[in-house]
């Protein structure tokens, strides 16, 4: 299954559920359109939960920190929420967990942009 | 497309359209392969996942989605072992040219991680012409790693 994004607001951060697989085609497509779409409409606290994210390739963690650039460059914040062990290795492995900002309480993490 | 089986060993051998559907089939085949060789859930995704990165690989970078070109995939289980070769019939690269993805400058790059993931993932790792022109990418792991 390709991933599938639901945004849902909480305070002025919007906490996108993604689910799924972000691979290369669709499921990188949907997650770059997604990200697009809600800086467009000036959401610039973006929460990326992947906790039901069950699998990711090179070309999903491209999007992911194609995502957090577009984002930080528009003065926004883009942050992970809820890592499964896979994804946490990945980041691990590719340094990128020196980048992004993780957490694994959502509420923790949504006090975090104030 | 061939199968060679004994009791012991088991060969598929694939001619993939370029196409990224292919991935998926080759990714299948590759996990089959190494759950009937032994290997551990875990390794299953990390075998997988090296095997759908060079398949990405040679459909867009080798194969540049041609569809008169085709992906040559071979993978070979047996107890404890797994090994795929994976050939497109582009133009060549050289991989010494390929940057760094974990140097500090490169981090926020959005792509360049396929091979490095590969390596991580795999005991052996090796890329070199194909004898019939093209790229070829060879894969290898060892149930609990190098012997």
């Amino acid at each position: 299954m390709s991933a599938k994004l639901s945004p849902r607001q909480v305070g002025d951060v919007t906490v996108i559920d993604v689910s799924g697989r972000i691979t290369l085609g669709e499921g990188s497509s949907n997650l770059r359109e997604g990200i697009r779409d809600l800086t467009a409409k000036g959401s610039k606290k973006i929460l990326l939960n992947l906790g039901e994210v069950s699998y990711i390739d090179s070309s999903g963690i491209g999007e992911l920190v194609s995502g957090f650039t577009s984002v930080t460059n528009q003065g926004g914040q883009l942050k992970l929420l809820h890592l499964t062990k896979r994804v946490q290795d990945l980041l691990q492995i590719t340094k990128l967990y020196t980048v992004f900002e993780v957490f694994e309480d959502e509420a923790k993490a949504v006090r975090s942009f104030a | 497309m061939a199968e060679n089986t004994s009791s012991k060993t088991r060969k598929i051998e694939r001619q993939l359209d370029s196409v990224l559907e292919s991935a998926d089939e080759a990714e299948q085949l590759a996990i089959e392969a190494a759950r009937a060789a032994g290997f551990s859930e875990d390794d299953l995704h990390r075998i997988g996942m090296a095997v759908r990165e060079s398949i990405v690989n040679a459909v867009v970078h080798g194969n540049r989605y041609n569809a008169r070109k085709k992906v040559h995939f071979v993978v070979s289980g047996a107890p404890g072992t797994i090994s795929v070769t994976v050939g497109d019939e582009g133009e060549g690269f050289d991989p010494s040219r390929l940057p760094d993805p974990v140097a500090e400058r490169n981090l926020l790059q959005q792509s360049g991680r396929g091979i490095f993931l590969m390596r991580a993932f795999m005991d052996r790792f090796e890329i070199r012409p194909r004898a019939m022109g093209g790229t070829e990418v060879e894969l290898v792991k060892y149930q609990g790693g190098k012997p």
